[in-house]
């Protein structure tokens, strides 16, 4: 007799639910939004490569020390015990350093993975991992497109570790270490907006220091770390290719189409078997 | 009517259900065969070296890396595993939806692997879960995040083994003897059918989703805004390969189980299962030469990278599609399964491209799986099979349903 009644008004039920979550996904966050998000503006032409920040890093989050130095031709990599790095690039113009940490991007990629929320995007822009709801899945490494969120692959009761922007601190009005550990004043805090126009003006008012371009100011939707360079950010062993719109957006396509798959599959299959049921009991009869 | 005698029985026979268990788990048959003698000590291994992993960590085990965090047993446990599985949701589409009724004697067998590939593969997740204690929060509901893919196919995996239980769950009546259970359990199963389809397309294509946001890391050949619909059309064939494989192994080892009439079907159920394979794949051929083309792609084929990409693409898509053409042409059961096993391999290849090979293609170390994980890997499969025979061993699978049930 096929489906009956109860069984289909259950399948529906469970269609709601799908649709019910589905409408909670959350939407990007607005522009004025991201224009408030905090921010740190890290200018490498005033870096010194003095590693300051690294140590207070590693202090303020219970990390070892360093102990190796930047040195060209080598890329120090982070990894479970180190949530940032300085690495020296041979350029155009001399010797470059560079930082390197989470993004804090406006539209996290690893955020948008992440199936317990334990990745986080805060109201005021740090995206930051809950210990009590991840389930260690690797996901958010797997789709951040920085390659930030690293994994303690030696523990049993393994963490997912990548820079905060020390969000605790902030809480208590306090800068992030790295920020106000650095002695050359490479790095300042402030909001996105402020910071962007801060670094335009240092731009502006320095061409020939400053290569014309802040990266993550568009990269991947925008970030919260934003960058300067003398020289073009190729030379830095930034990845260039990272697309201007946000990561999320590549699989907003396939969840949207899920709801809709959810009521109009059922509501076909249902019609094909009827079809080919009622076909079935005409051959019959015509035998 | 009701009363607990006739509650619980086996064709009438009066035995009490525990006993009945009890009598049931004790194993049948031989005991020494090779199979047992190659599997019990991998299966012993593969404990052995879970117990390690639980104990210290994951990188104990395996070879898995910052840049490669995930590796063989998500790559081919998880998304080839499930892959396989596909044929579940493609024969009870022909059986019950389209009422092709010739079919109607692998759908049990089908439906069964279908159900133990996701129980352990999907299982072997939990294995490559760092704080596998958290694995409810996207159930429960405390921290729904909707807006991952995994989380969708997270909630598929488990619908959907809900549903492939209904679907299998009358041939466990029939196994205890429990007419009434069997006759409401029959009655869901259109119900679970329809809704497992659903999830089916949803989660297969969900597998390949998984890697859209990884657009700079896996290598361009592989990765394009299609996977999704490529993973969803591989799908229908790699199960149906799957299928013919598994069938020709089973008739020969369970051949006891299979009345004469079936096994004769068997044949001409394959061959049929070769013209769809092949059409599908033909389908699949023809999709990837549009993506190929539509993103230029001319460049990396001079590479080495280019090379594998078109050996997966001739040796194995086109040439099994050729060759299930042919078998279908000359009625070869034997070419029919020389083209599923390519088949297989080919989504093997493919599925482990778009997850492992190809993924961080330039990392400046690659990822090779250890012994470890290839053994642990191996483990499950042969779990599996070890539950796999239990289960046809005891209950109506290949066999004829009893006489009651029929009705
Ligand atoms: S850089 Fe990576 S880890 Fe940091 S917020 Fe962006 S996606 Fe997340
Ligand atoms: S590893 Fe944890 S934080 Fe990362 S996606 Fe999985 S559950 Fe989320």
């Amino acid at each position: 007799m096929g489906l009956d009644r109860r069984s289909f008004f259950q399948m529906l039920g469970l269609t709601g639910l799908t649709l019910a979550l589905g409408k909670d996904a959350k939407a990007a966050p607005s522009e004025e939004e991201a224009v408030s998000f905090k921010a740190v503006l890290y200018d490498s032409t005033r870096c010194v490569g003095c590693q300051s920040c690294e140590f207070a890093c590693a202090e303020t989050n219970g990390l070892p020390e360093p102990t190796d130095v930047p040195e060209t031709g080598v890329v120090r990599q982070l990894d479970e015990t180190r949530r940032t790095v300085i690495n020296s690039y041979e350029t155009s113009k001399g010797e470059v350093f560079v930082k390197q940490q989470c993004m804090h991007c406006n539209q996290p990629a690893c955020a948008a993975a992440c199936l317990t929320k334990a990745m986080f995007k805060n109201q005021e822009g740090p995206v930051t991992w809950r210990g009590n709801k991840c389930m260690g899945c690797r996901y958010c490494m797997v789709s951040c497109p920085f390659d930030i969120p690293k994994f303690e692959y030696h523990s049993a009761n393994p963490k997912i570790v990548k820079c905060t922007m020390c969000v605790d601190r902030l809480a208590e009005g306090e800068l992030p270490a790295c920020v106000e550990n650095c002695p050359a004043e490479a790095l300042t805090f402030g909001t996105r907006e402020e910071l962007i126009k801060e670094a335009r003006r240092r731009i502006h008012d320095d061409t020939d220091t400053y290569y014309d371009y802040i990266y993550g100011e568009h990269e991947a939707g925008g970030t919260s770390f934003l960058y300067l360079s003398p020289v073009s950010f190729n030379e830095l062993g930034f990845n260039t290719k990272i697309q201007k719109s946000s990561y999320p957006e590549l699989s907003k396509g396939f969840l949207y189409s899920v709801p809709s798959i959810f009521v109009l599959w059922p509501a076909m299959l249902l019609g094909l078997q009827q079809a080919t049921k009622d076909n079935e009991l005409k051959t019959e009869n015509d035998d | 009517m009701i009363n607990t005698d006739t509650m619980i029985y086996r064709d009438n026979d009066g035995k009490n259900i525990w006993q009945f268990l009890k009598q049931e788990l004790k194993p049948k048959g031989k005991w020494l065969t090779p199979f047992n003698l190659i599997s019990l000590p991998i299966m012993l291994l593969g404990l052995v070296l879970i117990v390690i992993r639980f104990w210290k960590g994951i990188g104990s085990i395996t070879n898995l890396t910052q840049d490669v965090p995930w590796g063989l047993w998500i790559g081919f446990d998880v998304v080839t595993g499930v892959a396989f599985a596909g044929g579940a949701y493609v024969i009870t589409f022909m059986v019950y939806i389209l009422n092709m009724k010739k079919y109607h004697s692998i759908v049990r067998v089908t439906v069964l692997n279908g159900f133990l590939a996701y129980v352990f593969y999907a299982g072997a997740l939990l294995l490559d879960l760092g704080r596998p204690w958290n694995v409810v929060n996207p159930i429960i509901g405390n921290s729904f995040g909707t807006s991952s893919v995994l989380f969708l196919v997270a909630w598929h995996f488990l619908l959907y083994m809900i549903a492939q239980l209904i679907e299998f769950s009358p041939a466990i009546a029939e196994w205890i003897g429990h007419k009434r259970a069997h006759k409401i359990l029959s009655a869901m199963t259109i119900g679970a059918v329809i809704f497992g389809i659903t999830l089916s397309t949803l989660h297969q294509s969900g597998l390949g989703a998984l890697f859209l946001m990884a657009k700079d890391k896996i290598h361009p050949l592989w990765y394009n805004e299609f996977i999704p619909i490529m993973f969803f059309v591989s799908s229908i064939f790699a199960g149906l390969s799957m299928v013919i494989f598994e069938g020709s192994i089973s008739n020969k080892v369970f051949s006891d189980q299979i009345s004469e009439k079936n096994q004769k079907a068997h044949h001409s159920i394959v061959i049929s299962l070769c013209k769809i394979c092949a059409m599908a794949m033909f389908a699949y051929f023809f999709l990837q030469v549009l993506i190929f083309v539509h993103e230029q792609h001319w460049s990396y084929l001079t590479t080495s990278w280019g090379l594998w990409f078109l050996t997966e693409m001739f040796v194995f898509v086109l040439l099994p599609m050729l060759l299930f053409v042919y078998s279908y042409k000359t009625n070869s059961f034997f070419m029919a399964k020389v083209a599923a096993v390519i088949t297989m391999l080919g989504i093997i290849i493919n599925r482990l491209n778009v997850t492992v090979i190809g993924f961080k293609w330039d990392a400046a170390v690659p990822y090779y799986p250890s012994w470890m994980e290839i053994a642990v890997t191996l483990a499950v499969i042969f779990t599996e099979i070890w539950i796999f025979r239990w289960i046809i061993n005891r209950m109506p699978v290949l066999r004829e349903s009893p006489q009651w049930a029929k009705k």
